[in-house]
């Protein structure tokens, strides 16, 4: 907690005593400038509550049309049931009694010139910035035969919630000796490391319960985040399991059929008992209708203010920005959500944002004992958030067992803390 | 005694609260990731609010030489210089 939260709490000691007594939110909502965060996942909740953090005088508004935020970090675990949906599971209970107002819709517009957001009952959110933080969408139709329906056969799972629940359920019920194909897509997308992550925990799942069965990643790229701790892993633990097919030998998905499960290459076609296709995606829909994606579908950023470089007064974090070096993760999304926050309060109160330095750690399970990781830490570096040089990189490869056990046990611990920064 | 002394944090507060350079030194803020700001959070990794600025700078540069093992601190430490570390190590000294 800063000073400012507790010199505020301090201030409002009658007021906030009475409010958890009513079981409403604790502190009251601030009538200083007004700035609207678009988007309740790991970036948007956790800018929502750092703006208070940096001045409480902020009036907050948080727009996110559901409930419950279902988080992906883990939800590999959830889909080789090592894990239940429940654990990936938070409400928006805690940031409503940091004082910000919850709008439980969705933002259908955002007028840069008139400073307002719309909702989709037609209702007006007037700010002086706003921050968007929609995530990633779908690019339905980028992958010939993938569409919503064929979602529904074919899960994606790149979204937690029920595509995960149901890609664990094809599994459980997949007969001993099945196909299993896993399809990755070109970068950019949401959690680099993550098709691998997942291709570990299947091929975990499967040895211990279906071992006759095989698992294929069918990739659209020559090389992957931490490959060569991931690739070491794989042959000690999953060797004849899974097999990865690169870009450069066929990897490559140009089309799938939903109905049979197939799925084709430039090589040939592969037809699964299990398919979980990762298509291509981009921006959430709201950074496209604000005009603040480029031609890639992702956002281009000032890497200081996290301010679009299309749209005066608007903010992008997390997994829709073009953040330069940083990965479309959830601890950088949150690392970016603090910096923008602090930004924001700042030129809000007339001041000029200091350079920032962000950090990023990302976690992967390649058995539930077996952690390793991937770290960076970056600044911005003519126009772009760039690498420190000589910092970060992947755990190393000829660490001992207790390393990765370490790890795992570290990969846990990092879950409780970013969850409770952004929803605890 | 205690009183007093609460009175007077409050009021440095109070005063510090319109002051918009409470914010964090550069990389201060990303620490949370790990470093739990919640006494709440079960973690093995250590809450560094309130801890003593010669302990975390020291650890920093540990970690940055490989004079003290990590796990992904070694990897991270090296991309500070010492005026950063001296600027993140007093401000969370002062966190509560």
């Amino acid at each position: 907690m800063t000073r400012s939260r507790r010199a505020f709490l301090r201030l409002g000691v009658a007021a906030t005593a009475a409010a958890v007594l009513r079981s409403r939110p604790a502190r009251a909502q601030a009538t200083g400038p007004r700035v609207v965060v678009v988007g309740g996942g790991f970036a948007g909740a956790s800018c929502a509550r750092a703006l208070r953090r940096a001045d409480p005088r902020i009036a907050v508004t948080l727009v996110e049309p559901n409930a419950t935020f279902v988080a992906c970090p883990f939800s590999n675990s959830v889909i080789s049931g090592l894990r239940e949906l429940s654990a990936q599971q938070f409400t928006y209970e805690h940031v409503a009694a940091d004082g910000i107002t919850i709008a439980r819709t969705t933002a259908t517009a955002v007028d840069a010139t008139a400073r307002s957001v719309t909702l989709a009952d037609g209702a007006r959110l007037a700010y002086e910035r706003v921050v968007l933080a929609p995530g990633i969408d779908i690019k339905w139709g980028a992958l010939p035969g993938y569409d919503e329906a064929a979602a529904a056969q074919m899960p994606h799972a790149w979204r937690a919630g029920e595509q995960t629940l149901l890609l664990r359920r094809q599994l459980e019920a997949m007969d001993d000796g099945g196909l299993v194909v896993i399809s990755a897509p070109a970068n950019p997308f949401r959690c680099p490391p993550g098709p691998y992550e997942r291709a570990s925990l299947i091929a975990h799942f499967l040895k211990m319960k279906k071992p006759k069965s095989k698992l294929i990643v069918l990739d659209a790229k020559d090389a992957f985040s931490k490959q060569r701790l991931f690739q070491a892993a794989w042959a000690e633990l999953y060797p004849g399991l899974l097999e990865w097919v690169p870009l450069s030998k066929g990897g490559n998905v140009t089309s799938v059929d939903a109905a049979t499960r197939t799925l084709t290459t430039d090589f040939g076609r592969h037809q699964a008992k299990v398919a979980n296709v990762i298509p291509p995606q981009k921006a959430g829909r709201i950074a496209e209708v604000a005009g603040v994606a480029d031609r890639s579908g992702w956002c281009p950023i000032d890497p200081v203010t996290f301010e679009s470089k299309l749209q005066a007064n608007i903010h992008v974090i997390g997994d829709a920005a073009i953040a330069g070096a940083m990965p479309k993760s959830a601890f950088a999304a949150n690392s970016q959500a603090k910096v923008c926050a602090a930004a924001v309060a700042a030129l809000l109160a007339g001041g000029t944002p200091s350079s920032p330095k962000l950090i990023n750690t990302c976690y992967s399970l390649v058995a539930p004992d077996y952690g390793i990781s991937v770290a960076g830490v970056y600044q911005p570096t003519s126009g772009q958030l760039a690498d420190v040089p000589g910092a970060g990189g992947v755990s190393p490869s000829d660490a001992p067992r207790e390393t990765r056990k370490a790890e795992a046990v570290l990969a846990e611990a990092w879950f409780r803390t970013i969850t409770s920064e952004a929803f605890g | 005694m205690r009183s007093i002394v609460a009175a007077a944090i409050g009021l440095a507060s109070i005063a510090t609260a319109t002051v918009a350079s409470a914010e964090p030194p550069a990389g201060a803020a990303a620490c949370s990731g790990c470093h739990p700001s919640s006494a709440r959070v079960s973690s093995p990794v250590p809450r560094l609010a309130g801890r003593d600025r010669a302990e975390i700078v020291k650890a920093m540069q540990d970690f940055r030489s490989g004079a003290r093992a990590g796990t992904v601190m070694d990897r991270i430490a090296k991309g500070f210089t010492d005026a950063e570390i001296q600027a993140i190590a007093a401000w969370y000294a002062e966190q509560k």
